[in-house]
């Protein structure tokens, strides 16, 4: 077949968080201090010049947990503003409920301000924020269950979508065919159907742009285990998408 | 190459994490067989929708809530 490859350049950053474009751009409002786009970290006086500085040197949140350490709770202000967004969104996707998510975020904020002397240092502050800000959310979920044990091993036996089903292709740029408001409620049902231990490994690593061993890390699992779920996720969600996306026939809408 | 062992490796292949002997294994699989590339390309798509499009808004007030939250308990502990 003569058809052009598109097998190389493509790939998907894998470490800091995605940046993305927001579907409402009311939530714009309510953060003028963070209005820059996602990934970007906050340019204080210390992450600037080690931002430059190069991979080998301290990540700029080793200088901010210093200050906070030191009793500079505006410092903490400051990585909460950098990271609030990722950890609701983790807190969502996890607990599938805004309250409880709301909930979670709270915590593991103020958890992480009361360990701070326990972050060793060895793992990103970010990483280790994610990392309390799931445990929050599984204990959240098992609380609503009323002590039922929730772990997210949880319903993964299901091999749907291991297998691709649905070839047709896509539509080219098959989300413009949707509104925003639209196209965010697909997503959401999409990801939402998926099992639980599946959705956080997707959401971990391809979301939030953790690395397979952070993410492994994170959820204390092994990387072969990342690797197949992560594998699976996508895959499922694919499929799912397919529903949507693919590329009409002629005269179908 | 069969198209098992080609999704067996698809992950990797995405991620960029393929030796380019693999990587010659594999296009030379996509050369010939449609349902692959649609499979790839489509599950690409699905990352890259995903991770460019926020599903869940930061709740207006929360920001401050938990920044009014964090102060309390500065006040108490430090």
């Amino acid at each position: 077949m003569s058809r052009p490859l598109q097998v190389q350049h493509r790939t998907v950053p894998r470490f800091g968080p995605a940046r993305r474009r927001p579907l409402h751009s009311s939530i714009q409002t309510c953060c003028e201090p963070n209005s820059r786009p996602k990934g970007i970290p906050q340019p204080t006086a210390m992450s600037t010049i080690q931002l430059i500085a190069g991979e080998n040197e301290p990540h700029p949140d080793v200088a901010l947990v210093e200050r906070v350490r030191g009793g500079d709770v505006l410092a903490y202000d400051t990585l909460v503003r950098k990271y609030d967004r990722q950890i609701f969104r983790i807190a969502q996707h996890i607990t599938q409920n805004r309250e409880d998510a709301e909930d979670v975020m709270q915590d593991a904020f103020l958890k992480a301000y009361e360990k701070i002397d326990q972050f060793q240092g060895n793992s990103k502050f970010y990483t280790w924020l994610v990392r309390i800000a799931v445990n929050e959310s599984l204990m959240r979920l098992r609380k609503r269950r009323t002590g039922k044990m929730v772990s997210i091993d949880e319903d993964i036996e299901t091999d749907e979508g291991s297998v691709p089903r649905d070839l047709a292709d896509w539509a080219p740029d098959p989300e413009q065919n949707y509104g925003q408001a639209e196209l965010a409620e697909i997503l959401r049902k999409t990801i939402q159907g998926l099992p639980q231990g599946f959705r956080i490994v997707f959401v971990l690593r391809d979301v939030e742009g953790l690395s397979t061993e952070e993410t492994a890390e994170t959820l204390g699992l092994s990387i072969p285990a990342v690797k197949s779920r992560l594998l699976r996720a996508r895959l499922q969600l694919r499929e799912r998408l397919s529903r949507y996306f693919r590329r009409k026939r002629g005269g179908e809408k | 190459m069969t198209c098992t062992e080609f999704l067996a490796l698809l992950d990797d292949l995405i991620d960029d994490s393929v030796t380019p002997e693999t990587r010659a294994q594999l296009q030379e699989h996509l050369r010939g067989c449609e349902h692959c590339e649609v499979t790839l390309n489509t599950t690409r798509k699905t990352i890259e929708i995903y991770r460019s499009h926020e599903i869940y808004d930061l709740p207006p007030g929360l920001r401050e809530r938990l920044h009014a939250a964090i102060m309390a308990r500065c006040k108490k502990g430090c």
